[in-house]
């Protein structure tokens, strides 16, 4: 029992981290690029948007 | 207006078919031949259960389901009779056919459950003032009313505001006709009869004893077939979008569906004793069973109560307030943020328990994590206004919705302070609980569904506006001061029982017996009842002013600004 959860704990302590931080920098590039500046803009008034 | 278009091609009346409706070389579609069949063999084994049942709520079950079987085989084919030979087109002069039948059905449930539902917390609140209201009955104990509360507020009001919401907001930012024929009508009424076999349940006292999880194992099956066709339709709209973009408010519904149904899954796997009998066992025991619940039960606050109506907020604000998003980036950052943080914050609710404390402890710091996204997104919603203040203080709708964003901010300012453990060890077992968790279901859950109500029934019915905004207005003060009641009396009350649980006598004796901290909270237990009654008047006047809307004879013409209320001046 106490190896399963050190084995995992140390898992998610190095792994998971890396995993987590991983992640959240590709969503924060995604979301800052400025080369997606004037989709998100546009994105930004689709509800006001009529048809 | 698209809304014109609205009802275009939706079902029509039973009876006799219409004149001039083109019927030549029609056939029956697989689904409605399929679904009718499957509908007549359900029925039949039904009936055969409710005769082989030696359980007599069990027995009304399969009735009721029998029943419910039999009237859809009935108006599926009666539909399929009445209908043109050509399905609904998805698309009439350029324009998309949308198909609002099912929206306006959801949200006329939600009003009709989230009035029950009141009406059922106030008879509860009373309850607790008052214990001979129990009737000494088994059907009106306050065990089997208050998860008949929750249900309905939560699954039956909120899950009707969520599922309707949701249709509305795919079509219009997908500019595409809601997908499948008969699908959409399928979640929409099998999720209410979902409701309908839950709440009845409760009363007859059939139940697994989980909370927000209560409904047995043929009830949870039922659901889980419902609500995948819902991510089916809902998935294959978005496939048909005329947009290159998805917007950020389907995002959050998706993250909704797909984990509600993960999380259905997960704690419901249970195994039926026969399929004779109600009853079922879950196939994990202790403690185990306790973190799945806990993580299915955070997680149902997490994704049905906070990323669904976070999708409500980024549509229906922006729509009402005619400004964009604030920030597009940020709704990004703080829809992933919120959905891979929240899903680890459910230890939280077994701090002190057999749960290993590094689980507590992970739980508790997933929690304060999610002070960032949370916040991320109030601000999000809250700045989404900069330029449009002056809106508050002459449309009520609006109000309602900032006000809820506020409550948002509030109740997860709270939800993450009582997550610590030093704090949980006074506030655990207490009605601090119940009073955080009502500053969130009254004050932003309620009221950003109650605004995107006002919202949607002049949209779906085209009418100018609503019946009267001035009732909105009273709809409002009134429901505040009902929640303002309701959390301080509970802020009040639980930590006045925290400390009186823990208070010791200079030789080491509890200072208090149980009994007399119960006594103790008589007086909050009115305050908080009067506030529920509060709530409730508020609810009846919003039905009244619905009705009064839909039954206006004044439709709004094709160029009137609707987006642009009459409105009245700030009291």
């Amino acid at each position: 029992m106490n190896e399963t959860y050190r084995a995992l704990a140390e898992f998610a302590q190095t792994w998971g981290l890396l995993y987590f931080v991983g992640i959240f920098l590709c969503v924060l590039a995604y979301a800052l690029s400025p080369r997606r500046g004037k989709q998100f803009e546009e994105a930004a008034r689709m509800p006001l948007r009529e048809d | 207006m698209t809304q014109l278009h609205s009802s275009a091609g939706e079902g029509r009346g039973s009876g006799a078919t219409e004149p001039g409706v083109d019927q030549s070389g029609k056939k029956m579609t697989f689904g409605e031949g399929g679904l009718a069949f499957v509908f007549a063999v359900l029925s039949l084994s039904c009936i055969t259960v409710a005769a082989k049942t030696h359980d007599a709520a069990y027995a009304f079950h399969a009735y009721l389901s029998a029943f419910a079987s039999l009237a859809a085989v009935f108006v599926i084919l009666n539909r399929y009779v009445d209908r043109p030979a050509a399905l609904p087109a998805r698309e009439i002069d350029g324009k998309p056919n949308y198909n609002f039948g099912p929206v306006k059905f959801a949200t006329i449930a939600a009003m009709f459950w989230g009035i029950a539902g009141f009406l059922v917390g106030v008879i509860i609140a009373f309850q607790l003032a008052f214990p001979w209201l129990n009737l000494d009955l088994p059907w009106t104990a306050f065990g089997r009313l208050r998860p008949l509360h929750t249900s309905a507020v939560i699954f039956a009001f909120g899950g009707n505001v969520l599922i309707g919401t949701s249709f509305y907001v795919v079509q219009r930012t997908s500019r595409a006709r809601l997908a499948g024929y008969l699908a959409p009508w399928f979640v929409v009424l099998g999720y209410n009869f979902f409701i309908v076999i839950a709440g009845t349940g409760y009363l007859l006292g059939i139940t697994q004893s989980k909370e927000y999880a209560e409904p047995e194992w043929y009830a949870d099956l039922w659901l889980t077939v419902v609500w995948v066709t819902y991510l089916l339709v809902y998935l294959a709209t978005l496939w048909r979008r005329q947009e290159p973009h998805i917007y950020v408010a389907n995002w959050f519904y998706l993250a909704f569906i797909v984990t509600i149904a993960m999380l259905h899954l997960g704690n419901n796997a249970s195994i039926p004793v026969s399929v004779f009998s109600p009853k079922s066992y879950i196939v994990w025991s202790g403690v185990q069973d306790a973190m799945v619940q806990w993580w299915y039960g955070h997680n149902a606050v997490g994704f049905f109560l906070t990323a669904g109506f976070l999708a409500i907020m980024y549509y229906f604000i922006p729509k009402r307030a005619d400004r964009p998003v604030y920030s597009y980036r940020l709704s990004i950052i703080h829809f992933w943020a919120l959905i891979f943080i929240y899903i680890w914050a459910g230890p939280h609710h077994l701090h002190y328990t057999a749960l290993p404390d590094w689980a507590q402890t992970l739980g508790m710091t997933f929690s304060i994590i999610l002070w960032m996204p949370s916040w991320g997104g109030m601000i999000n919603g809250l700045m989404t206004l900069s330029g449009a203040w002056d809106k508050l203080r002459t449309d009520p709708v609006l109000r309602m919705m900032v006000v809820s964003v506020a409550f948002y901010g509030m109740s997860t300012f709270e939800g993450p302070l009582m997550s610590v453990k030093s704090v949980n060890s006074l506030s655990h077992y207490t009605d601090w609980t119940i009073g955080h968790v009502h500053s969130g279901a009254l004050g932003w859950v309620a009221y950003i569904s109650f605004g995107a109500i006002y919202c949607l029934v002049p949209w779906l019915w085209q009418k100018r506006e609503l019946y009267s905004l001035r009732l909105v207005n009273w709809h409002f003060w009134i429901s505040t001061i009902g929640i303002v009641f309701y959390i301080s009396a509970m802020w009040v009350a639980g930590i006045l029982q925290g400390l009186m649980w823990r208070a010791y006598t200079s030789l080491g004796f509890l200072e208090y017996s149980f009994i007399e901290t119960v006594e103790a909270m008589h007086p909050f237990y009115i305050i908080r009842a009067l506030g529920g009654v509060l709530f409730l008047v508020g609810g009846l006047i919003m039905a009244f002013n619905i009705f009064m809307t839909i039954r206006q004879p004044e439709t709004a013409e094709a160029d009137t600004g609707a987006r642009n209320p009459s409105l009245v001046p700030a009291e």
